[in-house]
């Protein structure tokens, strides 16, 4: 999970559904594994197969789209906390995860994981839709050290927003673990004071 | 500024991170089996030790079975999860209540009913709806993976401070009209990313007047509006609520707790990056017709035209159209339960609607108490007889048909009403169809066999 990031340029899959829940990212019957490994076979698991495991008409069967980009609606991720989906989307093979809105939770753990989430005006999205639906060869550039990403179609590009802190992490491959080990002395003295 | 938000977040500030995060320390951590078990391998695998084992609680809650909890789980996977929560708790030295356990449950459930949340705290657990525990005057939030394991290694978790919201609601509440029908009321205005990125104090004279169990529902709900939590400011009902269980300070602690906890609340001149206000008296009972949990309606409604992809996508999902009444759909599962409306309030609302009816012969009704105390409690008030004259069973507690990991699922195309948190297309097993309902709406459908107004059978 832990690897560095720098620039990323790739083609994208898109997903223009808006208010995409955790639930269909990885349904709950896929969540009694006890360790992180196998979560990408069933991302959208019920969007992409039948029950008897028939490939859907979804994007993620169709060959025309792949890369390391996911391209979602507004408010991706919302509903559960269940880290398996930031599992799954990073056991797929995604780096990447633009929309206009995240929910709270998934957009932490993705950066947990080493999927960046990178938030992108309404334009900018519709946009990148629109080049993807006519060229599904469509690149897109997320640099993390600059903090812009470019749909190399249009040329558009904007700046996109991360902490210094977690840029720091994801340039590194250091988690929020090994930074809080190195403060134990500030955690007792807060309990030393109340 | 100067909220009863920025009151507890900031009192449990370790230190600002420089352009990063807050470091928060965490006065309580509750973890289940299903978002643990990768955390404490993470532990493992680095030699870590709890920091603060006596912090933190377990117990398995989302894969138990409603049936023949004394016998060993039938699936292998599941009961392989259970297991490994009860390994982790022995070899971290954590509380642990296991299934059969007599303070078993929902977690939601179990932590206020033990007076393990109270007001003022931190807590976090990793689960969505730990937004519960606001009821109780607490910050209370969900996690993921990652971050249980950092309140297991550290007691502490790396947080942006969230902005804050005021949600009053005023006046009374009309009759049938519950805390469930209210906090699917404010979904239905704001959508389900209304309040993302917002902590939310409930307020207004509607609220205070809402028990504990009613407060629980509404916090319960806060993370559907996309809130991280939601909380109600701590007051004489809250502490009632809290005198004498088992973990709540007692004797010279509880005197000094009460006075510290009547401290907590919003000044005056209280700033709130956000504020909304409603009208108790519109809100009527609720009923979701879509696939998330803002596409609900008041039951004397119409389903609103689709704005986009995603409003068709929900309502051909749902085999629902535009402009339809929901009353009078035919309905084959009830289900009373969950995080949400499995506790004692929840069972004395459906029983009044069932009390000297039938259960409807085409409904499969899954009534599923949210702790074994609650179980208790309805059997000392004798709603179990009530309701088995009814034709109804009671099962044995646990998330169940919420979000469908034991054998309780709703089969494909079925129409389930349900008192839990979430429509999501397959979210009480694939291809169900869900409805989200106060238990007066569960109950009215349960014994009608179709979608009905529950006012049309109050007495």
């Amino acid at each position: 999970m832990k690897q560095k990031f720098d620039i990323i340029k790739s083609t994208c899959v898109p997903l223009p559904l808006e208010n995409v829940d955790t639930d269909q990212i990885i349904p709950a019957r896929f969540l009694k594994a006890t360790d992180k490994e196998g979560f990408g076979e069933n991302l959208f698991r019920d969007w992409r197969y039948e029950a008897d495991g028939t490939p859907k008409d979804f994007v993620l069967n169709n060959p025309a789209y792949s890369g390391e980009i996911l391209v979602a609606g507004k408010n991706f991720g919302c509903g559960s906390s269940r880290e398996h989906a930031a599992w799954a989307i990073a056991g797929y093979g995604f780096r990447v995860v633009v929309s206009s809105f995240f929910a709270d939770i998934h957009k932490q753990n993705e950066l947990n994981n080493f999927v960046l989430p990178v938030v992108v005006s309404e334009d900018f999205l519709a946009e990148l839709f629109k080049s993807i639906e006519a060229d599904a060869k469509t690149l897109v550039t997320v640099d993390v050290p600059a903090q812009t990403i470019t749909n190399e179609a249009t040329g558009r590009s904007e700046s996109f927003e991360l902490n210094g802190y977690k840029k720091y992490c994801l340039m590194n491959a250091l988690d929020d673990i090994d930074f809080l080990l190195e403060n134990k002395d500030k955690i007792e003295q807060w309990e030393a004071e109340h | 500024m100067n909220t009863l938000f920025d009151k507890i977040w900031d009192a449990h500030v370790v230190q600002r991170v420089p352009d990063g995060p807050t470091q928060l320390y965490i006065d309580r951590l509750y973890c289940h089996e299903v978002t643990s078990p990768q955390a404490f391998a993470g532990m493992r695998a680095r030699g870590l030790k709890c920091l603060r084992p006596q912090q933190i609680i377990c117990m398995p809650d989302h894969n138990t079975p409603t049936h023949d909890q004394d016998k060993p789980i039938e699936d292998p996977v599941s009961r392989h999860q259970v297991d490994t929560l009860a390994q982790n708790a022995a070899d971290f030295g954590l509380t642990h209540f296991g299934m059969m356990h007599p303070n078993n449950g929902i977690i939601h459930v179990v932590g206020p009913e033990q007076g393990l949340s109270l007001p003022g705290m931190t807590i976090v657990c990793g689960d969505s709806h730990t937004s519960t525990h606001g009821a109780m005057g607490a910050v209370s939030f969900g996690i993921g993976t990652s971050e249980v394991e950092q309140v297991l290694a550290s007691q502490c978790i790396l947080q942006s401070k969230p902005k804050s919201m005021r949600i009053s609601v005023n006046g009374a509440l009309r009759p049938g009209v519950t805390a469930k029908d209210v906090a699917l009321y404010i979904m239905s205005k704001i959508t389900t990313s209304g309040a993302t990125g917002y902590f939310v104090e409930y307020a207004g004279s509607a609220v205070q007047s809402l028990s504990m169990e009613g407060r629980l529902t509404l916090c319960n709900l806060s993370i559907e509006m996309g809130a991280r939590g939601g909380f109600v400011a701590p007051d004489e009902t809250t502490f009632e609520y809290i005198k004498g269980r088992p973990y709540a300070p007692q004797g010279a602690e509880w005197e000094k707790a009460v006075a510290h906890w009547r401290t907590l609340r919003s000044g005056d001149d209280a700033v709130f990056d956000r504020e909304e206000t409603f009208d108790a008296a519109d809100i009527e009972p609720m009923i979701t017709y879509g696939t998330n949990p803002g596409m609900g309606i008041g039951i004397s409604q119409t389903i609103p035209h689709p704005q986009n992809a995603s409003d068709e996508k929900a309502l051909a999902y749902m085999q629902f159209s535009a402009g339809q009444r929901l009353v009078g759909t035919p309905v084959d599962y009830v289900f009373l339960g969950a995080c949400t409306n499995g506790r004692i309030e929840d069972f004395r609302a459906f029983a009044s609607i069932a009390k000297g009816r039938q259960k409807a012969a085409g409904v499969t009704a899954w009534l599923v108490p949210g702790s074994w105390k609650v179980l208790e409690q309805i059997k000392a008030e004798g709603l179990d007889v009530v309701l088995q004259e009814a034709g109804f069973e009671i099962r044995q507690p646990g998330c169940s048909a919420c979000l469908a990991m034991n054998d309780d699922k709703i089969p494909a195309g079925k129409l389930a009403v349900s008192t839990s948190n979430r429509n999501f297309e397959g979210r009480q097993g694939p291809g169900a169809r869900t409805c989200l309902a106060s238990p007066l709406m569960a109950a009215a459908a349960a014994v009608t066999g179709v979608i009905t107004d529950p006012r049309d059978l109050l007495s």
